[in-house]
């Protein structure tokens, strides 16, 4: 078994009703993911985007998430409220199936990085600039367990195992390296 | 580099579907700073006055402040500029709501349109790419119904759209042109561009803006947003809510409405209902404004919550911004149920919301004196309310009646003769003013109402209190932390100014006190014009975070021009004497320069006369409100008096007109 260890979850806390459409978070994340920093505005640019609507009254702050080289296999499409929602307007990846979280010149994925920095920002400036407090910030910490990291050989025999049984396996095993040596 | 604008403009030339990206000149930056002092060059150096608003030889310029795009916040104005229909002076309205920045995004600071399109068309602006499309699918269209087809079209959501509804397409004088949660309203804009065959301009914008001192910027900017909530949280006393906080006029976000309805005229500016607000009125109002707001909204990185989101059951959702919520209300004497309902189609009609609603009124009760009749009116309903849907239809269509009342209450009464000029009793320079009646005259406010070059009281008056506070002690306290004042002067000026006795209206504060105050104020207004920041983060609230003392530093960390105060100063003294220039050109002289006779009960003619000379003088300008030729020399607007000396407008050896001409008596 693996020893506790002690671990940072950062999170932007988004709450639409509070949002007022400003896309200052936007401009604010452009400006601080420049070189040299602050020195160019360009919501586009920007790990933050606000899906709006206004005469739908849909306003959803999306933080940038992970890159995807293929779209997911199936769409979401969600109702809150009576409001529909645009395709997948939750999530946050920068993906081929839609022109969100893209560098606009160059095309490559963008992603939110809680604005890393050094010494480290006191919150996102998102979060910072939202005077709506439809964004804020909460830091906590967890106690995990570090659990000792499996192989790649070992995750896929164990899972050979699950569907064969671990005899079969051994005797597989036991029938290759005979054949192999003869 | 260019920092905090793009360097280009575009240039549209409708009549013969022309597209180009001009350079600019960065001088004209540091002399005009950009937004509606650029925009006036243009209109000073292109449009001789001959050319008439109808003209394709008008141009109608959708300029940006210098500061928007950047993160100064609240920079997120579009400057309108061309000659107004209605006034025939130069007309320039502001909407702030989210095209202008885009618009940079896209690489442009202006979009200059020329010209006249044979066919209704819409420009597509997608960063490099630029587009005149056919909008004949849109004709008739309502403003905000034709963004959301534009952008449906385009398959843009992200897209800006500033359109037109039927008001502008069949120039109506008070059309308006409206983005989304704002618009251009006053002096006919949506006239001209509707002239011009265009029903709107949507834009995409991908690029950058850059800074040239960054980590400075941003620590002015924070500053601003820690004062927006300083403010929020300290609302000033002694004023009335709706002005005791910063932003424009907080007309979505608040219930209590004692001052504008018992403060404000109803009808055709005639009535002041001073037992109007009761309990039952405020908690009948609080529910219909409960019931159909959606969300407070805002415009393009600001904080401030301005606007709103409306949805009446059973009528299209729109947005709304400030005083509109009470002006349809109190013209027709109605309740705020009614406003709400006639302010959407009014929106998608696009008309001015001042104009409009005074307009009407004054058409009822042309009415009921017998001057118009009932062949005037046939099929017109015979409540009021139905009455004001009724005509609002026929003006927009320039149907009927509809057709002279489309022309606003100075041209609508001129054609209709028969005593209806004593009817358009709101107006300066033809324009239709806040419906306020008042009993004693303000010495200030004389002076903003007769030379305001926007000919609108709010977009002059703002950073001195309106009226003086009853006591000693809360003046004290007022001023305690008045930091936004240029002198240490003007506090005393507001210490000393009582509301009865020898200290008070008319005759205080003196003339020389008035002028300073009405230059400081006005002064303001061009600052926030040419940056593109709203007045409501400046100009136009009490103690603002944006102010004199730190706009430098914007100026300076963001564009990379080197301006003090006093260099802030002459430019916009250089901006608004030149927008004077363009009206001066055009005719506007001294007896144009008078707010409407009924303004206040009390009028102290030679007073009025005193206060009219000294500021002229104060201000460099002749007797007939003619910028002389040394200031303009000071200006370094040397080119304005060799036109005027060319012209005759000013003679060589003196600074009197060889002759008086004024814009009142220019007919159309």
């Amino acid at each position: 078994m693996g020893e506790k260890k002690k671990k940072i979850v950062k999170t932007i806390k988004v709450d639409v009703d509070k949002c007022n459409g400003c896309r200052a978070c936007e401009l604010a994340c452009s400006a601080f993911h420049a070189t040299p920093k602050y020195s160019s505005n360009n919501p586009e640019r920007s790990r933050i985007r606000v899906i709006r609507d206004p005469l739908r009254d849909i306003y959803v702050p999306v933080l940038a998430g992970e890159y995807t080289p293929a779209e997911c296999m199936g769409r979401d499409k969600y109702t809150i409220d009576g409001k529909e929602y645009d395709e997948c307007a939750f999530c946050r990846a920068s993906c081929p199936s839609r022109d969100l979280f893209k560098e606009p010149d160059s095309g490559l994925p963008l992603k939110c990085d809680m604005c890393e920095d050094d010494p480290p920002l006191e919150e996102p400036m998102c979060v910072q600039w939202c005077l709506a407090d439809a964004l804020t910030y909460e830091e906590r910490e967890e106690e995990v367990e570090e659990e000792e990291k499996m192989e790649d050989l070992e995750i896929g025999l164990e899972s050979l195992a699950n569907t064969y049984g671990l005899e079969k396996i051994m005797d597989a095993v036991a029938r290759m390296s005979l054949s192999k040596k003869g | 580099m260019r920092y905090a604008e793009t360097g280009f403009n575009l240039e549209i030339d409708l009549s013969r579907g022309n597209i180009e990206r001009v350079a600019t000149d960065p001088r004209e930056t540091e002399l005009y700073l950009g937004g509606l002092g650029t925009n006036a060059k243009i209109l000073w150096d292109r449009v001789p006055p001959e050319v008439e608003p109808f003209s394709p030889d008008n141009l109608l310029i959708f300029g940006t402040g210098l500061l928007c795009g950047t993160p100064a916040t609240g920079a997120n104005r579009t400057i309108v500029s061309t000659i107004s229909p209605q006034t025939l002076l130069m007309a320039y309205s502001m909407m702030g709501g989210f095209w202008a920045p885009e618009l940079k995004y896209a690489g442009y600071d202006k979009v200059i349109i020329r010209g006249k399109s044979p066919k209704l068309v819409y420009l597509w602006i997608n960063n490099d790419k630029v587009e005149i499309r056919d909008a004949s699918h849109l004709h008739g269209k309502g403003a905000g119904e034709t963004a959301e087809l534009i952008l449906q079209e385009l398959k843009e959501p992200k897209a800006q759209v500033a359109a037109i509804g039927l008001a502008g397409e069949n120039r109506v004088y008070f059309a308006s042109i409206e983005q989304g949660r704002s618009s251009a309203s006053r002096g006919g804009i949506g006239a001209v561009m509707g002239d011009k065959g265009l029903k709107a301009i949507a834009v995409r914008g991908t690029k950058d803006i850059n800074v040239a001192r960054p980590a400075e910027l941003m620590e002015f900017c924070n500053e601003v947003l820690k004062n927006i909530q300083v403010r929020a949280e300290n609302p000033i006393e002694g004023v009335p809510p709706i002005i005791a906080g910063i932003g424009s006029p907080q007309e979505m976000a608040i219930f209590d409405e004692q001052w504008h309805t018992t403060n404000f005229a109803w009808g055709n500016a005639r009535t002041r209902r001073k037992d109007f607000w009761t309990k039952e009125v405020e908690q009948k109002w609080r529910e219909t404004q409960e019931s159909v707001r959606e969300r407070l909204i805002s415009c393009y990185n600001c904080p401030m919550k301005c606007g709103a989101t409306i949805s009446v059951p059973g009528i299209s959702t729109y947005m709304m911004k400030c005083y509109s919520k009470l002006t349809y209300t109190m013209a027709a004497y109605s309740d705020l149920d009614f406003g709400f309902k006639i302010a959407q189609r009014a929106t998608e009609y696009g008309v001015d919301a001042f104009t409009a609603p005074q307009t009407m009124a004054f058409a009822l009760e042309l009415y009921e004196a017998g001057i118009l009749t009932d062949q005037d009116v046939v099929g017109m309903p015979s409540d009021t309310e139905g009455r004001f849907f009724w005509l609002l239809d026929r003006i927009v269509r320039r149907e009927g009646i509809g057709d002279i009342l489309a022309n606003g209450t100075y041209w609508a009464a001129q054609q209709i003769g028969k005593g209806a000029e004593e009817y358009a009793h709101n107006n300066i320079k033809k324009h239709e003013q806040l419906p306020l009646k008042l009993g004693m005259l303000n010495p200030i406010y004389f002076l903003m109402y007769s030379t305001g070059e926007k000919i609108n009281i709010t977009q002059i008056e703002g950073q001195f209190p309106q009226a003086p506070f009853p006591k000693r002690e809360q003046r004290e306290e007022f001023v305690k932390d008045w930091i936004q004042v240029p002198d240490e002067k003007f506090k005393q000026y507001f210490l000393d100014w009582d509301p009865r006795g020898e200290k008070s209206n008319p005759y205080y504060p003196t003339i020389e006190a008035s002028c300073e105050i009405v230059d400081w104020q006005e002064k303001m207004h061009y600052i926030d014009d040419a940056l593109g920041v709203c007045s409501g983060l400046s100009s136009f609230p009490l103690k603002p975070p944006y102010h004199i003392h730190n706009y430098p530093k914007f100026i300076s960390s963001g564009a990379g021009i080197d301006i003090d105060e006093a260099g802030l100063s002459q430019a916009a003294k250089r901006d608004r004497t030149l927008i004077r220039a363009v009206n001066v050109r055009r005719g506007m002289r001294r007896s144009d320069e008078k707010p409407p006779e009924d303004h206040w009960k009390k009028r102290f003619p030679e007073l009025e006369a005193k206060l009219l000379d000294e500021y002229y003088k104060f201000k460099g300008w002749n007797n007939q409100g003619i910028p002389t030729k040394e200031s303009l020399q000071e200006l370094d607007l040397d080119y304005v008096s060799e036109d005027f000396l060319q012209r005759g407008i000013l003679t060589d050896n003196e600074d009197a007109p060889s002759k008086e001409t004024s814009a009142e008596t220019e007919k159309k």
